[in-house]
Order: C-alpha cells, then structure tokens, then sequence
C-alpha cells in the first residue's frame, strides 16, 4: 500500500525481501546499505537473534531520488525465514507494494526454496494480496557456490509467472541493485495505472 | 487496495491536534504512524530522534501485539505502554488504521498522557474519516478521466532514479 504524502510531496513504498532461512535476504540489505550515499540511506535496523537469525525483520530505508517533484521512499524489509517464525513472517507483509524472492541455489535447499514461495503466495492471499498481480522479482543467490544447481534449471522450478529474475552473490553484491531496481520500477509503474 | 493519501490541508490539521496533545500532556515528543510503519506526523523536539525507525519499530511492535491479541481471542490491544527509567512510550491505535505514540518523562504522568489522549483520538479519528472521504471522492473523479499526476510517469523518469 503505497503511502501518497502530497504535503511533504513524498511517495512511500515498502519492499518485502522474502525466501527460506539462510537465503541471503539479509546479505542483500547489508550490501544495499554498505553501497548507498550516507545522505540516501537511515539506519539498518535488524531484529535478530544472538546468532545472527533474523528473529523479526531487518528495516532499511532509502531515498531514491525525485520522481515527478516527488521524493520517492523505499522501505525495505526482510522476514525471518525460518519456518517456525511463520507468524511473525506474516505480519511482514501488511501493506506490502512490492516482493523481492530470494532464492538459495544449492541442491539441498530447493525444497526450502519451493516451501517458503508456497509460503508467501498463501501468506500474501491472507492479506488479500495476490502474487500473480503484485511486483515481484525472484533472484537465484549463492551462485558462486560449488552446489549451485544449473540457473534455468532453478528457473523452471521457482518461476511464478515470467518475473524478472537475476542470479545473485549477495556478499559481493552480483545482482543486489538489479534485483531492487527491477522491483522498485515494478512499484512505481503500478502507480500509474492508480 | 487503497493506497493511503495525505493531504496538505489535513496533514495541517493533524499537526495542529498532536502539536496541542503534545503540550496538553507535557509530553516530549508526540508522532503519528500508519500501521504499514510510515510516518505520517511528528511533532516535539525530533532532532535527537531516528523517526524513522522508530515509525517501522513501533509498527511492527503493534503488528507482533495485534498478533498476540487474535491468539488469545482479543480484537486487539487498542493502548501499549513501555515504562523506562527516564522515558516512556505511550502507543493508542486511533481508528483501528494509524498508531499514536506519546514520549514523556517525569514531567507528565501516564493517567494525564491517558487522558489528553482520549480526546485527541477523537479529534484524530474525525479526520481520518475526512481524509478517506476525500480519497474515495479522488477515485470517482479519476474514474471520470481526471489523471492522477502520476499517470504520466515515464520509463524515462524511473530510468532517471537509478542512473548513478
């Protein structure tokens, strides 16, 4: 739901970065953060465990630019992907405009892949969102793995419905900007059509 | 679903009922978030202050507390309270939509700030009830063929936001 300020001329939009636990969501965020101008980017916030497992969400807010003289405002989020924090996971998603999947590329890990993406489809439903019609951008991280299984064959597996879809090394940043690009011109086109 | 609008004249009016809150419950700082964790107004001594973050914890705080509520069978928890050693967060959610957050210290008591409260939801809530009249009188007129002003973002524009 994006949020239209006419008084302080801003538009609002949230991103959810979405997958199974140890995909990468939070890498992603990190690398956005360490690569952004100060003047352009608020605090990371990441609600986690002591162990580094995202126990809430992480929050990343950025400034993209002006669009039409109105400042356009990105908020990112990630879930916690482990599955037994599903409720949590949920609440996420309200008001939700645009969903990056972050898919983990290893063999052992596409069933994970495959629960957590059935996962967000009802998830989304529940908050009467629907992922055929929502922005939405899959990314196949953890390329540089040795495990990685072939791109299109992950492709066929996790394709939703012909999203645009980059393979990604969070650590090093491969794909992390064209993956938020590709989502965020998703959110700002279906402005037009509102 | 709608998207949340806010108009210059009612971000006025909303500024001027939290700025009289603010005062009328000797309260430092008094801001006002949709439950999406946006913020929509602010007002008392910022500076000091990430609102930012504070608007998307604060959210996901009455998010996980609404959470707690459906669980065991509440409609919810319309009133959180976080008592510190200095200061202490008062959170009412005002028309089950956006979320009101009073920072005070010893200087105010949580039965004024409780107090104060009351009558600014009301006064909150008749606004918001205007601001979703007028959005909803904004939808017919665009269903008439009145653009919005971002009908006529281009690919050019978008392109523009990431050029580096």
């Amino acid at each position: 739901m994006t949020f239209i300020n006419y008084a302080a001329r801003e538009i609002n939009c949230k991103i959810v970065y979405y997958g199974p636990g140890l995909c990468g969501k939070t890498t992603n965020l990190q690398y956005i953060y360490d690569r952004t101008n100060p003047a352009a980017k608020g605090k990371l916030i990441s609600l986690a465990t002591e162990t580094d497992r995202t126990l809430f969400f992480d929050f990343l807010p950025l400034d993209l630019g002006t669009v039409r003289g109105f400042k356009t405002r990105f908020h990112l989020y990630t879930v916690p992907g482990q599955v037994f924090y599903d409720a949590s996971r949920k609440l996420i998603l309200k008001g939700v405009d645009g969903v990056v999947f972050v898919a983990d590329s290893q063999e052992a890990r596409m069933d994970a892949n495959a629960e957590s993406l059935q996962n967000l489809e009802k998830n989304l439903r529940d908050h009467g969102f629907d992922l055929a019609t929502i922005p939405y951008v899959l990314q196949l991280n953890k390329r540089d793995l040795p495990t990685a299984i072939p791109a299109d064959e992950m492709y066929r597996q996790l394709n939703y419905k012909g999203e645009p879809t980059f393979e990604a090394t969070a650590p090093t940043g491969v794909g992390v900007f064209d993956t938020l690009k590709a989502v965020a011109k998703q959110v700002l086109m279906e402005l037009r059509k509102k | 679903m709608t998207d949340f609008v806010l108009f210059d004249e009612e971000f006025q009016q909303i500024k001027e009922v939290i700025g009289r809150l603010k005062a009328d419950a000797q309260a430092k700082v008094v801001f006002i978030v949709d439950k999406n964790g946006q913020q929509i107004a602010a007002q008392g001594d910022l500076e000091s202050l990430d609102t930012t973050s504070l608007a998307s914890l604060t959210a996901g705080n009455v998010a996980a507390t609404d959470g707690l509520a459906k669980l065991i069978g509440e409609k919810e928890f319309p009133v959180l309270f976080h008592e510190g050693e200095k200061d202490n967060v008062y959170i009412a959610i005002v028309d089950q939509r956006v979320i009101l957050v009073i920072i005070f210290d010893e200087r105010s008591s949580l039965g004024l700030v409780r107090l104060r409260v009351r009558k600014a939801t009301q006064d909150l809530e008749r606004v918001f009830v205007a601001i979703q009249r007028k959005v909803e009188e904004e939808k017919e007129r665009r269903q008439e063929g009145i653009d919005s002003p971002f009908a006529e973002i281009t690919d050019e524009d978008i392109d523009s936001l990431f050029r580096e």
